[in-house]
């Protein structure tokens, strides 16, 4: 079993069990402003490929290619707007030029017509928006909130984001039974909404007052901030575990397939996951808090593991579905905001979004590599050996982050 | 935080709200009464109704809007018009009479991807794609294809229900899926793809035995002429689709000059050539090509869903 090391030890401790520290304001408010955002972006989400396919008439192969624009756009602006807040001393001003950039595009989606180009620089430019406000907006909330509670704020604040993410669909599919054929209303729906998460933003989100805004923060001191062992530590553990993550795309498909569910079952997967890591984000938030941040991001990849076992054997049936996406939704509850947790326990205030952008970064391209690697092995061998595959190197992999956490921790 | 901060928030963000709410309602509103045109007259011989870029259905040579529709059809004095209902993958049938009657209202389960009537207005046939997530696993979709009889209320509501045959053997894959239904002129007859184990065939249905009997492969959403000899069809190479004439009495299959790629069922023009929808400046719009591979594409209109009035 993974020992505690003494630094989450020391993070964990001073909270009172059952967790007295109440969560900001300004928590709650980033919360909901994600809340709004996230709704407005899934409620384009959600009609996009229909609109796509049956509004505008477009092919397999064009919808193809969007989607890798799509999840490839922006993992490297990160870095940017990460550095732009903290060079500023302004994440609230960064956070929300994004959360406006994205706001536009949904505007934008109809007036881009069928224009393929349009359409790819409208997705382009929302990811550019979500690129630029995820790093500050979490240095936000690391910044409102007093180190031994981190874990707990980060899970409200998931928690409400996945809450706008499930209820997104449900709007955009409620409009357009309203207004037949109306998928203009679900765009300026779309777009009402997250305006409204902007100026909740501008109006109720209050900035944390750096110490020194007149002092810049140098690249060069952002670079041997973020190279720091505490801090390198933490990136390459997320590199090394993204590369042995297997896509959520792959992973519902899977469960259709090997689990025997009927085709119609696949959209609702998504919402099985999404539903755990809603409902799990802020008791395993809390529970990091108590026991050590990092152990329960490793634990949450044991768990991960354990579901990629259950695809890679033979086992069918409805029951097992379930199982999967339970371990995957406590994954991400286990795995998302504790790790923002503890690389904002970790971080200087001064460096902060820069840092996380590091973070988010290095674990968007380990992913994104990682499933380029596990479609082609899924091409060669089969499906479930592909899952057994992944499951032996995810094991390596919280092996190896076990043993480095540990060392680290006691050097 | 002042007290005068949050109040202009709160009024900010009513106000957002109020307007897209508006906007919602009035939508609402107009979508119903939107058809205020002349109706169609689905008896003018050489014109060509199509679903213009607002959804209504349109007709060349006149203003006249007929229903809101996604995809529709024109044959025999009947229309009829497959729409979106907004829940995930629910359609409805409507199918009109020529002096704009409603004469049945059919829902599917579903999203709206081709409907046709036979020569007679007698019988509609619609397809849906079923698996409305299949840009998930690249290319793979499902389909549903049924046919439902005007005059005697008989509904096949799936072509899986019928037998299909290739090469004499009765067809038990699991992964079967049927689209693209074009009629020929007796009501009985009638011709659609069937794909299965990654082929698709040329099935010729027989509505009084409900069977299906191959006749061809790589044959998709086909559409039979006017006079039944030939079927204008879009060909798969690679990810690609392209236009082709196939005769039934010769076997001559000829590519047409539109040298795209085209993902459309195809439809037969009154000038006997062969119209079709692809993108052209950024919007879907109905070209036409002629039915010989002679010639060259000619944009019609901006639109959808031709269907040439014979």
């Amino acid at each position: 079993m993974y020992l505690s090391a003494t630094r989450s030890a020391q993070a964990g401790r001073t909270t009172p069990p059952g967790g007295a520290a109440k969560v900001s304001g300004t928590v709650v408010a980033l919360g909901v402003v994600s809340l709004l955002t996230d709704m407005s972006a899934e409620m384009v989400t959600a009609i996009l490929p229909m609109y796509l396919m049956y509004g505008l008439g477009l092919g397999y192969l064009q919808l193809g290619m969007l989607d890798g624009l799509y999840t490839g756009a922006s993992a490297l602006l990160r870095l940017g707007g990460g550095y732009a807040a903290d060079r500023l001393g302004r994440p609230k001003l960064v956070a929300g030029a994004g959360y406006g950039l994205s706001a536009m595009t949904k505007l934008g989606f109809p007036l881009a017509g069928a224009s393929m180009a349009g359409i790819g620089v409208m997705v382009g430019v929302d990811r550019l928006g979500k690129g630029l406000r995820t790093a500050p907006r979490d240095a936000m909330i690391a910044g409102a909130t007093p180190p031994e509670a981190l874990g707990r704020a980060f899970g409200v604040h998931r928690t409400l984001d996945t809450a706008g993410a499930l209820l997104g669909p449900l709007l955009a599919f409620g409009l357009l039974s309203t207004v037949a054929e109306g998928y203009d209303v679900v765009f300026v729906g779309s777009f009402c909404i997250a305006l409204v998460g902007v100026l909740a933003l501008v109006f109720f989100v209050r900035e944390p007052v750096p110490a020194d805004r007149s002092r810049r923060t140098a690249l060069r001191e952002a670079f041997a901030a973020v190279t720091a062992p505490a801090v390198r530590r933490i990136w390459s553990l997320t590199g090394v575990l993204g590369l042995a993550t297997v896509g959520d795309m792959f992973l519902y498909l899977a469960v259709q397939q090997r689990l025997g569910l009927p085709p119609a079952a696949l959209p609702l997967l998504p919402l099985a996951s999404a539903l755990t890591f809603m409902l799990a984000a802020t008791p395993v938030g809390r529970l990091a808090d108590r026991v050590g941040r990092m152990r329960v991001f490793l634990t949450g990849h044991v768990l991960l593991v354990g579901g990629y076992l259950l695809l890679a054997g033979g086992a069918r049936g409805w029951g097992f579905a379930v199982a999967v996406l339970l371990l995957h939704g406590l994954f991400y509850a286990a795995a998302d905001g504790v790790l923002m947790a503890h690389a904002g326990s970790l971080l200087p205030e001064r460096i902060r979004s820069t840092g996380m952008a590091v973070v988010q970064t290095t674990q968007a391209l380990a992913r994104a590599a990682g499933a380029i690697a596990f479609g082609v092995l899924a091409q060669t061998v089969s499906l479930g050996t592909a899952f057994a595959v992944a499951a032996v190197a995810l094991s390596i992999a919280v092996t190896a982050g076990m043993w480095t956490e540990s060392r680290g921790g006691a050097a | 935080m002042s007290r005068r901060r949050i109040v202009n928030g709160v009024c900010a963000i009513a106000l957002v709200l109020a307007l897209g709410a508006a906007y919602v309602v009035w939508r609402g509103a107009s979508a119903g009464t939107a058809a205020g045109g002349a109706p169609l007259d689905l008896a003018r011989a050489g014109s060509i109704v199509y679903v213009s870029d607002d959804g209504l259905t349109r007709q060349t040579g006149s203003d006249a809007t007929g229903p809101l529709c996604r995809r529709s059809y024109v044959a025999g004095g009947t229309l009829s018009c497959l729409y979106g209902l907004g829940p995930a993958f629910s359609s409805e049938l409507v199918v009109y009479d020529a002096k704009s009657r409603e004469r049945l209202r059919l829902p599917i389960w579903g999203t709206p991807s081709r409907t046709r009537v036979s020569p007679s207005g007698s019988l509609v046939a619609w397809t849906v794609f079923r698996e409305g997530d299949s840009y998930m696993a690249d290319g793979r979709f499902s389909t549903t294809a049924g046919i439902y009889d005007l005059r005697t209320g008989e509904h096949h509501g799936s072509l899986e229900d019928y037998t299909s045959y290739v090469d004499g053997q009765v067809v038990e894959a699991a992964d079967v899926n049927y689209w693209g239904i074009t009629f020929a002129a007796d009501d009985l007859t009638f011709y659609a793809t069937m794909s299965t184990g990654g082929r698709t065939r040329l099935m010729r249905g027989d509505m009084a035995a409900r069977t299906l009997t191959a006749v061809r492969e790589n044959v998709e959403c086909p559409s039979l002429s006017p006079d039944g000899t030939r079927i204008a069809y879009k060909r798969r190479t690679g990810e690609r689709w392209r236009l082709h004439v196939l005769d039934l009495v010769s076997g001559a299959d000829v590519a047409l000059a539109e040298t795209g790629h085209v993902d459309d069922q195809p439809a037969w023009l009154p000038d006997g050539e062969i119209g079709y929808v692809k993108p052209h400046d950024g919007r879907p719009t109905v070209f036409s090509v002629p039915a010989d591979g002679s010639g060259a594409p000619r944009v019609l209109f901006a639109g959808a869903s031709p269907a040439g009035i014979g």
